[in-house]
């Protein structure tokens, strides 16, 4: 029995191997499945309808959706013309501002949905109202202007906006991009 | 076989001992490893922390599992379980003293530990798994010690596992996945708590095995000392009973009382005010920090205000304070010197003690605002606690001409002996 050659028993052992392996992966799968979002917190992130009525020009508002904060920020004349002159040497993401700013119809100034965490690492941004800057992180000193973009600090990208639609000139939708859901 | 030649050997004497013996010899290897193992004679008080850990464990076990008894891990009764432990529970304010502060004295012993080991080059083959099973002991606390922040459910509860979490979202792609699969949902909440709180419960018993690990590897090898001579003759030896259990016992007296004094006198002064603040995800404390033992590394962290190529600035930040970690594994490696105690190395000893100021330093910037002043000196610090692994180690073994090393730890001891007689003769 000096041949190179595989034997029967060789085969076996690898492919008795082989199913231990994958039963091994099969068996640890439920484990980590276990820890992903459960039905109750994939539930909590339906769309939500937001009262935007009362909001004023130069006010921002915190909602939350999936537990997590946004702000909803609606621009005065003289903060959109700020934002505007921005140019893509003032930061390190650069997008314009038009891009960022939703118009509604009927109404007279722009509207800011973005996420109220730090593209950092998540905290709430103070809001300040030191025109083109309009977010400072307390956390780690990043400071973004009045449509969320990032100015400087440690944050890398601008505050990223929800999927949201105005539904009306005062109902603004959270978590889907399309108007009627 | 070590080097080392053992004092005695057990003798079991009473039958049932002989009986105990013949089937699970435990006694025996209590013994061997607790009563007549050989020490090297020289040890000094540095060398007290191992036991003064061992000793802090079994404290934070213990009045952990009392805790457990009162605590509710749910975002609704959390915060409140804590002010009842505090309040209502009978001695439970004492109990959560002990817990709090002790996980701060288990830090304070851990980082002396590790100091220890730096400066008499313990890290030095043949310890290397020794140290690396210490680094992972180191890292398992730290996880521990962020998860049980976690649970009272405070501010800065809140916030430090909504910052810490974030660190994953900086890897690109897997970043996010990896990050809901911690936290169990969109956000830190009621998962996010449960499981954090199981894994506190589980983390500590892990430590555990990896300090029998850890002690197992230390007894193969046996200790360092300060000289970094190996032993080399029963002479270099005592035995570990008596001579290294008084010591051990009489340092963790000393431990202890500085440890009682602030769970009686000041059990706050360690913690943050605005952990009594129950969480609230919509509100960010003015000013975030980590528990004290973290701040040299969320120094780290946000030193890195800038992109180095295609890394953008959060994701430097977040490699350069997992590396200030990973280089301490490789710390063997990078240590080209052959001698091993800082005693015996004029130059190390100097960047050694800048090291540990280096340290402390970045520790108080880390509680500091990151703006202006405070983010430049943080870079730089940074910058040398990088170059001390990257560039000096490795640097110093080649150029640096050590003093000369006593043949033995004998003669050395002997030769202080002389040394501090002759100035009693003169005096």
């Amino acid at each position: 029995m000096t041949s190179d050659e595989p034997t029967r028993r060789d085969f076996i052992m690898v492919a008795t191997g082989m199913m231990a392996v994958v039963g091994a992966a099969g068996l640890a799968w439920p484990f980590i499945d276990q820890m992903r979002p459960d039905a109750v917190t994939r539930a909590a992130g339906l769309p939500v309808e937001i009262d935007i009525s009362a909001v004023e020009p130069g006010q921002v508002i915190t909602v939350t959706w999936r537990g997590k904060p946004y702000f909803v920020r609606r621009l005065t004349e003289e903060e959109v013309t700020a934002a505007g002159a921005l140019t893509a040497g003032d930061m390190k993401d650069w997008q314009p501002a038009d891009e960022r700013i939703d118009e509604v119809e009927g109404a007279d100034s722009g509207w800011i949905v973005v996420s109220a965490n730090c593209t950092h690492l998540g905290c709430i941004p103070k809001t300040v109202e030191n025109a083109p800057e309009g977010w400072a992180c307390p956390c780690h000193g990043s400071v973004f202007d009045m449509t969320g973009r990032i100015l400087r600090g440690p944050a890398a990208i601008n505050l990223p906006s929800p999927p949201h639609v105005f539904a009306s000139d005062t109902t603004l939708v959270i978590g889907t991009d399309t108007a009627g859901a | 076989m070590s080097q080392l030649e053992h004092h005695g050997t057990y003798t079991p004497n009473t039958g049932i001992e002989k009986w105990i013996d013949a089937r699970m010899p435990l006694p025996r290897l209590m013994y061997d490893s607790f009563v007549a193992y050989p020490v090297p004679r020289n040890l000094n008080y540095a060398y007290t922390f191992g036991g003064i850990l061992s000793l802090m464990l079994v404290a934070q076990i213990l009045t952990g599992v009392v805790l457990a008894m009162h605590y509710a891990a749910s975002t609704g009764l959390a915060f409140s379980s804590v002010e009842h432990i505090m309040r209502d529970v009978n001695s439970g304010w004492l109990i959560r003293y002990m817990h709090a502060n002790g996980a701060s004295f288990f830090f304070i012993a851990v980082y002396l530990h590790i100091f220890r080991g730096m400066y008499y080059g313990s890290y030095k083959a043949p310890r290397e798994l020794l140290w690396i099973l210490g680094c992972i002991i180191y890292l398992l606390m730290m996880a521990t010690g962020f998860m049980g922040y976690v649970l009272p459910w405070g501010q800065m509860s809140f916030w430090g596992a909504t910052v810490i979490t974030g660190f994953f979202t900086a890897f690109p792609v897997v970043g996010e996945p990896i990050q809901q699969l911690l936290l169990g949902g969109f956000a830190v909440d009621n998962p996010t708590l449960n499981r954090f709180f199981s894994l506190h419960y589980l983390l500590p018993f892990m430590i555990a095995g990896v300090v029998v690990l850890h002690v197992w590897a230390l007894h193969v090898t046996g200790q360092t000392n300060p000289t970094g001579i190996e032993v080399k003759s029963k002479t270099d030896t005592v035995a570990f009973t008596p001579y290294a259990t008084i010591k051990d016992a009489f340092a963790m007296m000393v431990f202890f009382v500085v440890f009682a004094y602030f769970v009686f006198y000041m059990p706050n002064f360690l913690g943050h005010p605005d952990n009594y603040i129950e969480a609230n995800p919509l509100v960010t404390p003015a000013h975030i920090v980590p528990e004290w033992y973290y701040l040299p590394f969320y120094a780290i962290l946000r030193a890195i205000t800038f992109d180095i190529g295609p890394i953008d600035s959060k994701l430097g930040g977040v490699l350069a304070m997992f590396g200030s970690i990973a280089v301490l594994f490789v710390m063997p490696w990078l240590d080209t010197s052959k001698v091993r105690s800082a005693v015996y190395r004029p130059w190390y000893k100097l960047f050694f003690w800048i090291f540990v100021a280096n340290a402390i330093l970045l520790g108080w910037l880390g509680s500091k605002p990151a703006e202006g002043v405070y983010t430049t000196l943080a870079q730089i610090a940074t910058a040398y606690y990088f170059g001390f692994f990257i560039i000096i180690l490795p640097l110093l073994g080649l150029i640096e001409t050590p003093r000369r090393l006593p043949n033995s730890i004998t003669e050395a001891v002997l030769e202080r002996n002389r040394a501090s007689a002759s100035s009693e003769a003169k005096d």
